[in-house]
């Protein structure tokens, strides 16, 4: 501590700090502070407008704590079973579609890492073309049609699980992070391929492998898209489809008619639109806490090098 | 020489042989590809054929270029053309908005503020597309939301942000910088972790000031990034994503809001006029693919970065 501000006192000789330096320091830290502000105040008016009256924030009283304190949005959410039935969806087709989409990838990358694989190069190509060049909608919908998945649980977790882009993360992981002498070292020990990427690869790449867990399990929890093409039973959707309907095409709106008893439904379904934004988003950023010690090793190895 | 031709193939046979476990790892991920990227390709061709359900793909009878000619004499033509082009122009606009905030972050102090800051900024990136959009137009309504509270607070009207077609783009445009630009940093934060520190050290030394030191050390070392992230934006020019677009459009702004992949969705699905919506869809992808392919080849031989 005394060596740090020695170091300073002196280093008005020994380390030059320029004002323009100095300038531009506050300047950053001034800018940084305003852009959390417009970051987080969105977020947290939708926080406090759900616990708040809707006429007062309707009026412009709520800014920076709930008014009138309510749970009526939440108590209104509790009676739309579409939504809960919304939530379990999504929940299995995210559990689901993680485990199908990390098997499939993980193991495609890996096998695409290793130097010895014969056509390794024309198999990557085969993968790559496709995220530039693909049917389009209406031939994938055909096909899929033709498949007869269309308006299955399938439907949400198999077609679209190859995801070519993070198996070249994971593939670039495997290449600058498992040394080959390691897998050279179990085959002497009479160790097979499959035997050495189930037990020493997966060990060895809990980063990558979390970070692509977490980037599948969001772009699950998040789709709204395949189910609006795919999917007709309402009892299949997903919770973002029943969100759609509730945010977006206002359905509950225009079923509440006119009138004073329409007036005060009209608030309660804004209160619980309030409400829905955060009971939908909450969960997903839940779990990035949790794998972000793994985001910094995974994303970085990944991406960088690729 | 047919011998030799004979060995080589049972060589490469066994060392095929030899990592058969490697294979069984590929086949899931292959097969599925195959199923659900290059099966479809086939049925591009419907886009040169009057499709009909009853006589399948292969025996509907060809048309020629008749559906890509009724696209492009379509009313609808220069509108969505010109939406898909300003939208994404104005896009690739901003792309150097997550790069400062990379720099930015980079001059930060390595403390709790500096971790407070990136997790912050990452957190917008998993609110959902529909979630987004549901936010923008409960905050942004002129009259029960927070933008229209602001204003009046100003005494001044609020603008109709979500219902003009003036404010589409900009609208579209902005709250995607909002929502990604922390998380589109991570890549140019992770490049520049890659930064010896020597070259710092020997920078102050030579008495570098903090903005010499981002213009002629993070900004070169970024150069390959950007470039290959430019250069797949702009292969994607005519790429502006269905999902967002489609949840913003309404009535009021549709004149500035029908890009084509909405339009392909509503011939497509919704009046099911398959063989022209696929043509329009191929049209786009055409495009785009030729574009990535120019885009590229120019940075290659003027800057030696390049997807391949």
């Amino acid at each position: 501590m005394s060596g740090m501000e020695a170091r300073t006192k002196k280093g008005a000789h020994a380390v030059y700090v320029r004002s323009s330096d100095r300038i531009l320091e506050i300047a950053m830290y001034i800018f940084a502070v305003l852009l959390l502000i417009v970051l987080i105040y969105p977020i947290y008016f939708i926080v406090i407008a759900s616990f708040s009256d809707p006429a007062a924030v309707a009026n412009g009283q709520v800014w920076l704590f709930p008014k009138d304190f309510t749970l009526a949005g939440y108590r209104e959410l509790l009676k739309h079973s579409n939504i809960w039935v919304g939530y379990r969806n999504t929940i299995l087709y995210t559990i689901v579609g993680t485990a199908i989409g990390l098997a499939v990838n993980i193991s495609a990358a890996y096998a695409l890492s290793r130097r010895d694989l014969v056509g390794g190069k024309y198999i990557s190509l085969l993968f790559i073309f496709t995220m530039f060049f693909n049917g389009g909608l209406i031939p994938t919908f055909m096909t899929i049609r033709d498949f007869q998945l269309y308006d299955t649980f399938l439907v949400m977790v198999l077609p679209f699980s190859v995801a070519v882009f993070n198996i070249i993360v994971a593939r670039t992981f495997f290449k600058t992070s498992i040394p080959e002498d390691l897998w050279e070292a179990a085959q002497i020990d009479g160790c097979g391929n499959l035997r050495y990427f189930v037990q020493i690869v997966i060990p060895l790449s809990k980063a990558v492998i979390s970070v692509i867990a977490l980037w599948t399990a969001v772009g699950h929890w998040n789709s709204y898209f395949n189910a609006l093409i795919y999917l007709k039973d309402s009892n299949l959707y997903p919770l973002q489809l029943i969100l759609r309907n509730i945010l977006v095409t206002n359905q509950m709106q225009s079923a509440l008619g006119t009138g004073e008893a329409a007036a005060v439904a009209l608030r309660l379904a804004n209160l619980m639109r309030y409400a829905v934004i955060i009971v939908a988003t909450v969960p997903i950023m839940c779990i990035y806490p949790f794998v972000q010690k793994y985001f910094n090793q995974g994303v970085m190895i990944g991406a960088v090098k690729q | 020489m047919k011998a030799g031709q004979l060995n080589d193939s049972r060589q490469l046979f066994s060392r095929i042989k030899k990592n058969w476990g490697l294979y069984l790892l590929l086949l899931p991920a292959v097969v599925l590809v195959l199923l659900f990227s290059y099966v479809p390709m086939y049925g591009i061709l419907i886009a040169f054929k009057d499709y009909s359900p009853a006589a399948g793909i292969m025996d509907s009878p060809w048309a020629g270029l008749k559906y890509f000619g009724k696209f492009f004499r379509s009313y609808q033509f220069e509108t969505t053309i010109k939406n898909t082009v300003v939208i994404s122009l104005y896009s690739v606009a901003t792309f150097p908005i997550p790069i400062m905030l990379a720099l930015m972050v980079n001059q930060m102090r390595p403390n709790r503020f500096k971790r407070f800051f990136q997790t912050v900024t990452y957190m917008p990136h998993f609110i959902s597309t529909v979630v987004m959009v549901g936010l923008m137009l409960i905050l942004f309504s002129p009259s029960t939301g927070l933008i229209g509270n602001l204003f009046r607070l100003f005494g001044a009207e609020a603008p109709n942000l979500m219902g003009s077609a003036g404010w589409f783009s900009s609208v579209y445009v902005w709250s995607d910088v909002w929502q990604h630009m922390g998380w589109d940093s991570i890549i140019y934060i992770a490049a520049l972790s890659a930064v010896n520190p020597s070259l710092y050290e020997a920078a102050t030394m030579d008495g570098a000031s903090r903005w010499q030191k981002i213009r002629y050390i993070d900004i070169p070392m970024l150069m390959p990034t950007m470039i290959t992230l430019l250069i797949l934006r702009i292969g994607n020019l005519l790429g502006v994503g269905f999902e967002k677009v489609y949840l913003m459009q309404n009535n009021l702004n549709i004149t500035s809001s029908e890009v084509i992949a909405t339009y392909v969705y509503k011939i497509g699905m919704l009046s099911s006029q398959y063989s022209f919506s696929s043509a329009i869809n191929l049209f786009n992808t055409v495009i785009n693919f030729v574009l990535l392919i120019m885009v590229n080849y120019i940075s290659k031989k003027y800057s030696e970065n390049s997807l391949w």
